[in-house]
């Protein structure tokens, strides 16, 4: 993606000037535009409660999203991530049954999800399926699991101490699970930023085989970070069943094209080999306050979908339009 | 040649259904009888239209996720149309149905093609954009069996030679496609472009305007289903087929078409199609509870999918044993 028409290398251009013509920033003037129409459209939205609720719209689904983002980067998908927050959430549910404490039932959530993980981790990289293929198999496996456990009932009684994950505030009106969304940011920039593992997630992504000749274990790469995407639906299964405070087999349906949705926009190239965790946390924020904005204006939640999905494609759209109209 | 008739995945496939069909005879014999099984074609024959034109999408190392939304959409739009003007004969009707489910392909396809958007992206933006759409012109109301025009509805029920005319609406694309793409350039440009489309580049072919109407057939098949889908279950609403797009590529996978593009046939996609149908109709038959349908289905994906690529592995001389899980 060079302009030809008048190049000037990366290292001579001011890292500020590359900063400015980055996509995160771009995503930026987004957000603060919607952050001001939010603000002038309704005389409701500048209030520290409400903006404090609205975080609930990006937080869970934007936890998987960072380890969405890392896979993607490597070249592979996870779509069956809102399925294992539903088993998680089931088995967790089954564990209320059997008179579990909190402790156990984080412990249950995160496990299920780490179980998951594993299984497609093994079926992509031991087997040697593709992972878009294979997720869709398990998206009906995992789900279909709950709905054996659940049928048509839902799991409730959940102790009284769990529903802090879900509802409770830390810093007087910041959430907890703004709080966690935060921590798992900062973890997530550091892993894929700074370590020898991130360097090797983008040179997977651009070049599997010369990855493999270079000394990089590439599947070993590969089922870490399905690990690590089973790991967050495990967290994100939590936080959401804490909040909701029941289970159902239906829970986070349709979650999995959101989060995707929202690592494209946050300008990971689905094709692997290119992306940031910045721009992933902007584009979290931007569906935030597209989902929250609307919902003050009584905008039906299946129009913001119209939103989103324009959101989406224009996004990506609009700077190869302005590309092609440059170049004639 | 025989052998490579008894290997070829198509042969398996029709095996496995006959395996499938066999072991639910022995709990419920009248499953199998001519009448049921036309019953399960019939039931079927949404989802073998749409996987046909996935199966072309996928050819082109493309996917397409709106043709469940574009279905939709198409279906909601006839029956609002039948709604206002009920003396619109279902000729009409028919062909509006399939312009404009083309339409909404091409756009797809125009984006792929012209923006070189990747095509997920372009299709999880437009899927949850014409579910949107669906909302905005029905104002989320319901368009009901009693609403509906007699003639509107009367179509996929008509029976000729003993089969309705759904099921002759499947036959019919099944065997247009597989002479289109067999016999036509558009058909083999297709698999050209999926097999290798540097080497499609080089002979002339051109890659993006192929996808472009992969696509654009896939939209037409996905809004011709939607008529056919509101007509014969007499209801149009917002979310229906909700989730369909991934049981379709479900039954292309299982049909043993490549998702990497370039290894497909429609044959594949009727019997993958086939497939999924039959398990769908038979559990609650043999008294299976319809909560196992998805896990079921799931299971059966993945087991597809991974006898699938045990099947085509190449036989080549393999010179360093791990790359060839990594690439």
């Amino acid at each position: 993606m060079t302009d030809t028409t008048r190049f000037i290398p990366d290292r001579l251009q001011s890292p500020f000037q590359k900063r400015l013509k980055s996509w995160e920033s771009l995503l930026l003037l987004v957000a603060i535009a919607i952050f001001f129409a939010n603000s002038m459209a309704s005389p409701y939205f500048l209030d520290a409660w409400n903006l404090s609720d609205a975080t609930f719209n990006f937080t869970e689904k934007a936890m998987i999203a960072f380890a969405m983002a890392l896979l993607i980067i490597s070249g592979e998908i996870d779509l069956s991530v809102a399925a294992i927050i539903a088993l998680a959430s089931t088995a967790m549910g089954a564990a209320v049954q059997m008179g579990a404490g909190t402790p156990v039932l984080i412990l249950v959530g995160l496990g299920t999800g780490l179980l998951c993980g594993a299984f497609n981790g093994v079926l992509v990289t031991r087997l040697g399926l593709p992972s878009i293929v294979v997720t869709i198999g398990t998206m009906s496996l995992f789900r279909g699991i709950s709905y054996i456990v659940l049928g048509d009932q839902a799991f409730t009684g959940y102790p009284s101490d769990f529903a802090f994950f879900g509802q409770g505030y830390v810093f007087w009106v910041i959430t907890f699970e703004l709080v966690l969304f935060a921590i798992i940011a900062a973890i997530y920039g550091v892993i894929l930023h700074t370590t020898n593992f991130g360097r090797a997630v983008y040179a997977i992504g651009n070049n599997p085989t010369g990855a493999l000749f270079s000394g990089i274990r590439v599947a070993r790469v590969k089922f870490i970070l399905f690990l690590l995407t089973g790991l967050m639906s495990g967290v994100a299964a939590i936080c959401l069943t804490s909040r909701l405070g029941s289970t159902r087999p239906s829970i986070a349906t349709g979650w999995e094209l959101e989060v995707v949705t929202m690592v494209v926009l946050g300008g990971v190239n689905i094709l692997g080999g290119s992306g940031t965790i910045p721009g992933v946390v902007i584009a979290a924020f931007v569906m935030g306050l597209v989902t929250f904005g609307l919902g003050l204006l009584n905008v039906p939640g299946i129009v913001m979908s119209i939103v989103i999905g324009a959101l989406l494609i224009g996004v990506i759209a609009l700077p190869r339009l302005w590309k092609m109209w440059q170049a004639r | 040649m025989l052998q490579r008739l008894i290997t070829s995945r198509e042969v398996l496939l029709l095996g496995a259904i006959a395996v499938l069909l066999a072991l639910i005879a022995t709990r419920f014999p009248a499953f199998v009888a001519p009448s049921n099984l036309a019953d399960v074609f019939n039931d079927t024959s949404p989802l073998i239209l749409l996987a046909i034109g996935q199966m072309i999408v996928i050819l082109t190392k493309c996917i397409d996720l709106s043709v469940a939304a574009n279905l939709a959409l198409t279906g909601m739009v006839v029956s609002m149309l039948n709604l206002a003007f009920p003396g619109v004969p279902v000729a009409v009707i028919l062909l509006v149905a399939v312009v404009l489910g083309a339409l909404m392909g091409a756009f797809n396809g125009i984006l792929v093609w012209k923006l070189d958007i990747p095509p997920i992206v372009v299709t999880l933006g437009t899927m949850t954009i014409y579910r949107g759409i669906i909302f905005l012109i029905s104002d989320g109301k319901w368009v009901n069996s009693h609403e509906m025009s007699a003639a509107f509805k009367a179509f996929p029920r008509f029976e000729f030679l003993g089969l309705p005319m759904l099921s002759w609406t499947a036959i019919l694309v099944v065997l247009v496609f597989t002479i289109v793409m067999s016999r036509t350039t558009l058909g083999r440009a297709a698999y050209a472009v999926g097999g290798n489309p540097h080497a499609a580049t080089y002979t002339g072919i051109d890659v993006g305007r192929t996808q472009f109407w992969a696509f654009t057939i896939s939209g037409a098949l996905a809004g011709l289903t939607g008529y056919l889908w509101v007509s014969r279950y007499a209801v149009a609403y917002v979310d229906i087929a909700g989730g369909f797009e991934l049981d379709v590529v479900a039954a292309c996978v299982i049909g043993g078409i490549s998702i990497a593009g370039g290894i497909g046939s429609v044959g594949g996609a009727l019997l993958g199609a086939l497939f999924l149908g039959v398990i769908k109709n038979a559990l609650p038959v043999i008294n299976v509870s319809p909560f196992w349908q998805l896990a079921i289905s799931g299971g059966a994906i993945i087991i597809a999918v991974a006898v699938n690529a045990r099947a085509s592995r190449t036989k080549g001389r393999i010179i360093l044993k791990s790359a060839e899980h990594a690439a």
